[in-house]
C-alpha cells in the first residue's frame, strides 16, 4: 500500500466532495429542478421532503382526452437512474395503452429505459399517450379494438368514461370537473 | 476431530514457500521503495480484509485469500444457502441448505485452513456504518447486484478523509455473467469509481408491457405477466418475496397456465424463479477466473510486491477468449466521485437570495438558475412550481440560519453537467 496515498497527494484537485446524499437523490434533485413543464402538466408532492415519491398530473388541452385530469404516481428507487421510476395511472381510465390496474405501456418506462433519459422525458412521453393513443400496442385490448373499429364510437366512449360512466360494463373513474 | 488443534497450529515450515518467492525479492517493475522479506510478509499479521458476498464469487475469493496467507478475513452476505447453490458454491454441503451463507462459509474456511480467522456477518451491507468499514485495509466484492455495488462504492468514496490516509480503502470488484467477467480496482477518489462506469452496464432485459399483456411468445413473457401484472392485480399491496417458494409457486402456476393457453413451451419452476429474481447464468469456472484475479490484485496491493491492475480487466469467453485491460477514466460529472468541491466564504449577513446571486455572478462556475440542497434539506428549488413555492420563503432567510458553518451544499443547474458541491465558511 505504499504508493496509493502519494498518488492522491499528487492530485491537483485533492479536495473532493463528500456526498451526504445518495447518487439517486442527487440525480432526482437535478431532474426535478430542471423540469420544464408546460401548463398542461404539474407535479404534486404529498410530502415535499420526499423527492422520490410524488404525483404527476396531466390535463391535456388537445385531443380526445381534453378537459380531464390524469394523476400518475411516481415511485423512484434508490437504484435510479439504473432502474426507471415505477409509474402508475391512479384513476381507472379507458385508454388503449393503460390497463384497468393503472399499468402504462410506454416503452421508456421499461424496455427502452436508459440512464441518459430523465423524469422530463417520461412526463413528455406520458402526455403524448393522451394526444396520440396507440391502438397497435395495446394494454387495454378492448379500448384498442374499439379505437381501430370505429373512431367516432371510441371518442364517445372516451367522453363517457371521463365523466365516470360505464363502457361495456366497466365502471371508470370521473376525471373531469 | 482434530480441527481445533490444527486451527491453532503455527505456520509450518514451507507453508508459504511459493508465495514467498514474490515477497523476498523485487520483480522488474516493483516499486523502488519496496522492502522485501519480513515487511512484505507482514500482511499476514496486520491486514484485515473484507469480502462482500459469499456466493459463487465469494466462495472462491474466501478460499483464495485464505490460501494466500490472509489471516483476518471478514465476510458479509445477506442470503441463505439454496440447493441450487451447491453446484458451484463449494464451501457449502447439502446439510447447510437454509443456513446463512456468511456463517457456513466462515466455518468451512476456518476448518479447512489452519490459522485463519473468518468473521461472518449475516445481513445487509447497509446495516453497517462507516466505523465498521473503516477497520479494513481493503474490500473485495463478489456481488450480483448493481444496487449493492453502488452503495458500497459511494460509501467508500464518502469515507475518504483528506487528513487520514487510512481512510482510503481500495475496492476490488468482480462480476461474472456466463462466460464473461470483469475485475476492477477502484481507489476511491483517485481512480474511476463504480458510478463512473454505470453507463457501461448491459441493460436488464425487459419486455414491452403490451407484449406481456397481449401477445406473449416466450416463456419469460408468461412469467412476467404473472409477476408484473397478475401479482399486483390479485394480491394487491402484498409485497412479493422472491425468496419465498410459495410465492414462486403461485407465479409458476399462473405462468404455466397462460403458457398453455398460448401454446408456449418452457415455463418451469426454476425459470420462473430465475426470471423474477433476475438470476444471471453463473458458470463456476468463470467465477474461478474472476475471483482469482481479484485476489491476485488484493495481494499485490497489500504487499506492494508488483504493480496492480490499473484499473479494469474484462474477459469475454463467449466467442473464443478475448480479454482486455484498460484504464477506465474518471467521469468529471460522476455524482459520487466527480463534481468539484468549491470552498466559498459567505458573510453571515447574506440571505439565500444574495448567496444565489453571488453564485450566478461567479465567472468560474457559469451557473444559471441554481437549485440548492444541503443533505436532504431543500434550500431553494427553481422547479417544479410546488417545490419552488415551498422553498421560496427561504430566499429571504439568512443562509447561516439554514446551513451550518463548514457544511456542504449540492448545487444543480441546467448549465452544470451534473452537480457542484460547495462548502460554506462564514465570515
Amino acid at each position: 500500500m505504499i504508493k496509493i496515498w502519494s498518488m492522491k497527494k499528487n492530485e491537483e484537485q485533492a479536495a473532493k466532495k463528500k456526498p451526504k446524499t445518495s447518487a439517486a437523490q442527487i440525480r432526482v434533485q437535478k431532474d426535478l429542478t430542471e423540469l420544464e413543464l408546460s401548463s398542461t402538466m404539474k407535479t404534486n408532492f404529498p410530502d415535499p421532503a420526499d423527492l422520490l415519491n410524488f404525483q404527476f398530473i396531466i390535463t391535456p388541452d388537445e385531443g380526445m382526452y381534453t378537459g380531464a385530469s390524469f394523476t400518475f404516481s411516481f415511485a423512484i428507487s434508490t437504484n435510479y437512474p439504473h432502474e426507471p421510476p415505477k409509474v402508475k395511472c391512479v384513476p381507472k381510465i379507458y385508454h388503449p395503452n393503460i390497463d384497468l390496474e393503472g399499468n402504462v405501456c410506454l416503452n421508456i418506462l421499461r424496455e427502452d429505459w436508459k440512464p441518459v433519459l430523465n423524469l422530463n422525458s417520461i412526463m413528455v412521453g406520458l402526455q403524448y399517450l393522451f394526444l396520440e393513443p396507440n391502438p397497435s400496442d395495446p394494454l387495454n385490448k378492448e379500448a384498442a379494438e374499439d379505437m381501430i373499429k370505429n373512431r367516432a364510437t371510441f371518442i364517445d366512449n372516451v367522453k363517457h368514461s371521463l365523466r365516470g360512466g360505464q363502457v361495456k360494463g366497466v365502471q371508470f373513474d370521473r376525471v373531469v370537473n | 476431530m482434530a480441527t481445533a488443534t490444527v486451527a491453532q497450529a503455527a505456520d509450518w515450515p514451507g507453508r508459504y514457500h511459493h508465495v514467498d518467492q514474490v515477497l523476498e525479492q523485487p520483480g522488474p517493475r516493483t516499486d523502488e521503495a519496496w522492502m522485501p522479506g519480513a515487511p512484505a510478509k507482514s500482511f499476514r499479521e496486520n491486514i484485515k480484509i473484507l469480502v462482500i458476498g459469499a456466493g459463487g464469487l465469494g466462495c472462491e475469493i474466501l478460499a483464495n485469500l485464505a490460501l494466500m496467507g490472509f489471516k483476518d478475513i471478514h465476510v458479509i452476505d445477506m442470503d441463505t444457502i439454496d440447493v441450487s447453490n451447491l453446484n458451484r458454491q463449494f464451501l457449502f454441503r447439502p446439510s447447510d441448505v437454509g443456513r446463512p451463507k456468511a456463517i457456513a462459509a466462515a466455518e468451512f474456511i476456518m476448518k479447512r485452513v489452519p490459522g485463519v480467522t473468518v468473521t461472518p456477518y449475516h445481513g445487509k451491507i447497509q446495516d453497517k456504518g462507516t466505523d465498521y468499514y473503516m477497520q479494513f485495509t481493503l474490500v473485495i466484492c463478489g456481488l450480483d447486484s448493481v444496487e449493492a455495488r453502488r452503495w458500497i462504492n459511494a460509501t467508500l468514496v464518502d469515507m475518504v478523509d483528506e487528513e487520514n490516509q487510512d481512510s482510503l480503502k481500495p475496492l476490488i470488484d468482480g462480476g461474472t455473467e456466463g462466460f464473461r467477467g470483469q475485475a476492477r480496482v477502484i481507489l476511491p477518489t483517485i481512480t474511476s469509481c463504480y458510478e463512473c462506469s454505470l453507463d457501461m452496464l448491459n441493460k436488464q432485459t425487459a419486455f414491452p408491457i403490451c407484449t406481456i399483456a397481449n401477445t406473449p411468445r416466450l416463456p419469460e413473457h408468461c412469467i412476467e405477466w404473472a409477476s408484473v401484472l397478475e401479482w399486483p392485480r390479485v394480491r394487491g399491496d402484498e409485497k412479493m418475496d422472491t425468496d419465498n417458494p410459495d410465492h414462486i409457486t403461485w407465479l409458476y402456476n399462473l405462468a404455466a397456465a397462460r403458457a398453455k393457453d398460448f401454446k408456449i413451451e418452457g415455463v418451469t419452476w426454476a425459470l420462473t424463479q430465475g426470471v423474477v429474481k433476475n438470476i444471471i447464468p453463473a458458470i463456476a469456472s468463470t467465477n474461478a477466473i474472476i475471483a482469482a484475479s481479484c485476489c491476485n490484485e488484493a495481494f499485490k496491493i497489500v504487499t506492494s510486491c508488483a504493480p496492480y491492475l490499473d484499473n479494469y480487466f474484462m474477459m469475454i469467453g463467449t466467442d473464443g477468449v478475448y480479454s482486455y485491460t484498460f484504464q477506465h477514466e474518471k467521469r468529471p460529472e460522476c455524482p459520487v466521485c466527480g463534481g468539484e468541491l468549491l470552498d466559498i466564504s459567505v458573510p453571515r449577513s447574506w440571505t439565500v437570495e444574495r448567496f444565489i446571486e453571488s453564485l450566478i455572478e461567479r465567472q468560474d462556475i457559469q451557473v444559471k438558475k441554481p437549485s440548492l440542497m444541503s443533505g436532504a434539506k431543500q434550500i431553494y428549488f427553481q422547479a417544479p412550481p410546488q417545490l419552488e413555492a415551498a422553498t421560496r420563503p427561504n430566499l429571504e432567510k439568512l443562509l447561516s440560519d439554514l446551513v451550518a458553518d463548514g457544511s456542504e451544499m449540492t448545487v444543480t443547474a441546467t448549465t452544470l453537467p451534473f452537480n457542484l458541491n460547495v462548502r460554506i465558511t462564514y465570515i
